[in-house]
């Protein structure tokens, strides 16, 4: 049961994980507004279930599915927006960036605030997320843990055929590699930013669509795992999907595990210890390739 | 810098009489911050001509190579391509504009198999698709191809690199420093690929050297820089080996 809370959270620290990884290893941009991206993603949902109690109630089984292209969509739009206002003019400034991107997400929680209100909002689930499937006596898994997993693995499943096999995926790997390069040979490396930034807030928007079968959505929600994800990036090692992905589910399960057996603030602190030295030993993450540099 | 240096007079190059240039450079002047590298340099290249720029260490030829590329900004001065003014122009801009580039160090991306490294120089194309014509320059790429760029030996990454260029058509090509690093056998090869290349495109081809054995297998024409000026200029007809031996002597 405990190891199967993890994976809730297991799910929504890789979709996290994903965007800030591709954008942190493309542009070395730490975007410390990736969380209100999940927001956003979260938001869009419980407007879509608002939405579909109110004027098509027959619709709300269904809903589900289509608010996540909504979280998706309305996430990318507002990330691509972003990039062009704002990140493209800090690429040289890291440190800049990052006040920058913190700024923006003190500015888009205090939007929330002012346009949903401070109190959490959960979004209706539809009656086929709810409950739970017993495979053998005395075990119950809950059937949205289940569904997050699969969005998770379908959407990883997604980014790994856009990075690896599209011809943007290309553009991307070649300008993460070396961007005065990629623009010598060709590559509008501005262009292959501004849309690489915004797809990496469309999985956190979908993270957010996930989040809201777990827990309810507040103006602060997303912030409460920009840290976790973080700690995931560098763990699995940027630039490395299947790092991000290992070091994702070892960082979830082993908080929500040792939460059931001691306080929440200690497994925390056995994580971070954990993490602290196995990055002494592994200073590129867990994952990195090996080639000539 | 030592003292015993001889200067001669600075020449201004202008000489293709016959055809339009292909590239044309007029007083480019390039500054890293306030210190000035490249002092209004003006040259141009004929179609299918290949034209060597020779010079030691720190004289300027990486500085002048990149500013071409748009890879470094140029403070002054114009840079066209076939006519076609690309001055300002961003470095992806320029490569659609007909130019492609191998730089010193050879650049190529580490973690892409040897095809994918290939496949990015198609950006300016119609087909996505790595031609046959460029196997069969190098059909070591071949045998690699499912490989990283990274596990490469240097030799292998060069030609990696040219094809990499080569994949966008490029009216004009710029190689800085193709020989650097790399053992004489394959030094060999890339003057041949070279040569080829020559043969089977209509391409301008500029090569910034030190090595003046290579030079002369592949220049029709040689300019010599020091410390951000022409100083010297002969056709490979009629090359004084040992007066640019000495501008290449430290």
């Amino acid at each position: 049961m405990q190891a199967f809370a993890g994976v809730s959270l297991f799910s929504v620290f890789v979709l996290m994980a994903l965007g800030l990884a591709i954008i942190f290893g493309q542009m070395g941009v730490i975007n410390m507004a990736h969380g209100e991206f999940l927001t956003i993603g979260a938001y869009s949902t419980v407007m879509m279930s608002m939405l579909a109690e109110k004027f098509m109630p027959e619709f709300l089984p269904y809903y589900f599915i289509f608010a996540i292209l909504v979280a998706f969509v309305v996430a990318f739009s507002i990330g691509y927006l972003v990039e062009f206002l704002m990140i493209r003019h800090l690429y040289r400034r890291p440190l800049d960036t990052l006040l920058a991107t913190w700024g923006l997400s003190l500015i888009m929680q205090q939007i929330f605030r002012s346009a949903f209100g401070a109190r959490e909002v959960s979004a209706t689930l539809p009656d086929w997320l709810m409950g739970s499937w017993q495979p053998v006596e005395g075990v119950d898994i809950p059937l949205n843990g289940l569904f997050v997993l699969g969005l998770t693995i379908l959407l990883s499943l997604a980014v790994f055929i856009f990075l690896f096999k599209s011809r943007w995926g290309l553009k991307v790997r070649a300008t993460t590699q070396n961007r005065l390069m990629a623009g010598a040979v060709g590559i509008s490396t501005p262009m292959v930013d501004r849309v690489t930034f915004a797809l990496g807030c469309g999985i956190a928007g979908v993270a957010g669509a996930a989040f809201t079968t777990i827990a309810s959505t507040g103006p602060t929600s997303g912030s409460l795992y920009i840290v976790d994800t973080f700690l995931v990036v560098v763990f699995g090692g940027a630039g490395s999907l299947l790092g991000t992905f290992a070091s994702a589910f070892s960082i979830a399960q082993a908080q929500s595990v040792m939460e059931f057996f001691m306080s929440g603030s200690m497994a925390k602190v056995l994580t971070l210890l954990a993490v602290i030295i196995i990055l002494m030993i592994r200073p590129e993450g867990l994952f990195s390739v090996k080639v000539r540099k | 810098m030592s003292a015993n240096l001889k200067y001669s007079e600075e020449i201004s190059p202008v000489n293709p009489a016959e055809g339009e240039a292909m590239l044309k450079v007029e007083d480019l002047v390039v500054c890293y911050g306030q210190s000035e590298i490249i002092h209004g340099l003006s040259f141009q290249a004929k179609p299918k001509e290949t034209l060597a720029i020779m010079g030691r260490n720190g004289m300027g030829k990486t500085t002048l190579f990149k500013s071409l590329m748009g890879v470094i900004p140029s403070k002054g001065g114009k840079v066209s391509v076939a006519g076609k003014d690309i001055s300002g122009l961003p470095s992806y801009k320029r490569v659609a504009s007909g130019i492609a580039y191998v730089p010193q160090g050879r650049m190529i991306f580490p973690t892409l198999t040897v095809r994918e490294n290939i496949e990015t120089g198609l950006e300016t194309n119609t087909n996505k698709t790595v031609p046959d014509e460029i196997y069969e320059l190098f059909p070591v790429l071949w045998e690699m191809r499912g490989r990283k760029g990274g596990n490469l030996s240097g030799g292998q990454q060069q030609q990696l690199a040219i094809a990499r260029a080569l994949a966008s058509n490029p009216k004009v090509l710029l190689l800085d420093e193709p020989t650097e690093g790399i053992q004489p056998s394959i030094i060999k090869d890339i003057a041949r690929i070279l040569n080829e290349i020559r043969r089977m495109r209509d391409i301008t081809i500029i090569v910034s050297e030190q090595v003046l054995s290579f030079t002369l297998e592949i220049a029709d024409r040689l300019l010599v820089i020091e410390r951000g000026s022409f100083v010297h200029e002969d056709l490979r007809a009629n090359v004084d080996a040992k007066k640019i031996t000495a501008y290449l002597s430290v």
